[in-house]
């Protein structure tokens, strides 16, 4: 693939691949309102976004932007005060209740009595996945986030990015088509996020399955994604989609390079203008 | 080994202290026996030593309930209504019938209220309020109503240590069945399971390790039920009945023994719950 002299191309409003007619998740003017005891807050505002099947999208923005709200509405786990979220076609709980997307938390969340390879396997199990099956799956799972030999660890005998490797084999044991991760590397050192973003591009490269990724971090964002959504708080929205055409295997060093650095410098710009420094 | 000093020091200070406290408080009644005796010639140290070996001493020294310990535990046999193995043996008969009636309540009554939202407020208020009736004035009748339905022996005073071992064990499992975390029940969310999924593959093993401190606490109650069960019905034995023979008789001595017999039981009980309760939790990864 060499996209260099499309790689500026300015997103459209909205976008979506031409390979497929119906995209992956479509969220239609979506607000949603938290009732709190200081009063209502306006987690996300009139939010309208379009995800091709097999793209790589970050979220980015600063604390209350409500990028993890839209993931977790994007999951069922929040409603949407006003608005429509289709996920594959369907409604948000539809697609949840037919198991379409795994979801990768901030933390591991990895059930402290279950070893690695019974952690992978708790959505099979409950899932109702034969027991050869499982014991399959987990070991392809293991292997695929390189944790092959740790099955039989527990959790608390693994490192922070271990464990998080953990959580995203368990999130692909099951093999969604879609994959909903909520600042998966924030709580790990710089070394270790490289490490684990090569290891997740190619894991997108294999699997060809649609991400949706959450970060604070701009090099994160654009080293991994196709399309980057800028987000700014009070009352959260979008201001910007960025679209970054790097080829999939894209290695760390491209983000040398000057196209790198031009997406990255209008992420950041896209970032300030949209932050109100009154809170 | 290093925990063998403090503990020693400890036990010497106690040991000291109640030498003291026995002493003090026997050395009147010991004057007393003196003078009916007509004598006038006792040395200090003669009134201390006859202080602590009194037959029935106000309180008795550590040698005298060590002695009747050895005398009613070994030597006795123990098919002797004079053997404290005898009437242990009834109390913890007693003691496990009625933990496992209240641990099986307790356990239930927990689950009931965490799966069931309007059972929380409607039962709990209830449940507080059968503790806070005072045991010892609840048991005689509880003994009275099992025995007009012809329910005597060790029904009625398991039943009673199941009343007071019921509840720690619901309060503890109330919390360890909501032990886990929003981030773990998202989780579950996800993937779409079940509310007996999510029960089974999550808040039970969550719960865990409140599980044993709840057992723990309730075998400590359920024996104290067996106990004032005991005092309530004393003619069938156990060491409750062997508390109140005690005091009738003024044989203090006796109180005593049978005290520190019921302490060592206590003790061997949640023991063994806590034993069991750490090779689980070993096994399950939550010790590291």
């Amino acid at each position: 693939m060499t996209e260099t002299a499309s790689m500026f191309r300015p997103a459209a409003d909205g976008f979506g691949s031409p390979r497929s007619p119906e995209p992956a998740i479509e969220v239609s003017d979506v607000s949603l309102r938290f009732e709190t005891r200081d009063g209502p807050v306006h987690a996300l505002s009139h939010v309208q976004l379009k995800v091709a099947r097999g793209e790589f999208v970050s979220f980015i923005g600063p604390s209350g932007c409500g990028k993890t709200t839209l993931l977790r509405a994007v999951a069922d786990l929040e409603t949407p005060t006003l608005g429509d979220i289709r996920v594959e076609g369907m409604s948000a709980e539809e697609a949840r209740l037919k198991r379409r997307y795994g979801y990768v938390f901030q933390a591991p969340a990895l059930y402290p009595w279950r070893t690695v390879a019974r952690n992978i396997a708790l959505p099979l199990e409950i899932m109702g996945f034969a027991k050869p099956e499982r014991e399959a799956r987990v070991k392809k799972g293991l292997e695929l986030v390189n944790l092959g030999g740790f099955g039989n660890k527990f959790p608390w005998q693994l490192s922070g990015g271990m464990q998080q490797r953990a959580s995203i084999a368990r999130a692909l044991s099951f093999d969604p088509d879609i994959l909903l991760m909520d600042e998966p590397f924030g709580a790990l050192d710089e070394i270790v996020r490289d490490m684990l973003n090569q290891q997740l591009l190619r894991l997108w490269e294999v699997t060809g399955k649609t991400v949706l990724f959450v970060t604070h971090s701009i090099p994160e964002a654009v080293f991994l994604s196709t399309h980057i959504v800028v987000m700014s708080p009070r009352p959260g929205r979008i201001t910007d989609i960025i679209a970054c055409n790097f080829p999939r295997d894209r290695q760390l060093e491209i983000r040398e390079t000057p196209e790198f650095l031009a997406i990255a410098n209008r992420v950041r710009h896209g970032l300030r203008a949209g932050h109100s420094y009154d809170g | 080994m290093k925990s063998l000093l403090p503990i020693t020091t400890v036990v010497l200070a106690v040991l000291a202290i109640w030498y003291v406290a026995a002493a003090t408080l026997n050395a009147d009644l010991q004057r007393d026996a003196y003078a009916n005796a007509g004598r006038t010639d006792y040395s200090t140290a003669e009134l201390i030593v006859d202080s602590l070996n009194m037959e029935r001493p106000k309180l008795p020294g550590p040698h005298q309930v060590a002695s009747e310990m050895v005398k009613s535990i070994v030597v006795i046999s123990p098919t002797s209504k004079r053997s404290l193995v005898y009437h242990g043996l009834i109390t913890l008969e007693e003691t496990l019938i009625g933990f496992a009636i209240g641990a099986a309540l307790g356990i239930g009554l927990a689950v009931v209220i965490v799966s069931v939202r309007w059972l929380d407020r409607s039962l709990t208020p209830w449940l507080i309020a059968s503790q806070t009736v005072p045991i010892i004035a609840l048991a005689p009748m509880i003994v009275v109503i099992l025995n007009q339905f012809d329910i005597t022996g060790v029904a009625p005073k398991a039943a009673i240590a199941a009343y007071l071992s019921f509840f720690p064990i619901t309060v503890g499992m109330v919390k360890g069945l909501r032990a886990p975390d929003p981030l773990q029940l998202d989780l579950m969310r996800t993937y779409s399971a079940s509310q007996s999924q999510t029960f089974l593959k999550l808040r039970a093993p969550m719960s865990a390790p409140y599980f044993f401190a709840s057992m723990k606490i309730g075998a400590a109650a359920a024996l104290v039920g067996a106990i004032v069960a005991e005092v309530t019905k004393s003619e069938d034995g156990g060491l409750g009945a062997r508390l109140l023979a005690g005091s009738y008789y003024g044989q203090t001595v006796q109180i005593w023994a049978a005290l520190f017999a019921a302490a060592a039981l206590s003790a061997v009980l949640v023991g063994i719950v806590g034993l069991v309760g750490r090779i689980a939790e070993h096994r399950m990864g939550f010790v590291r």
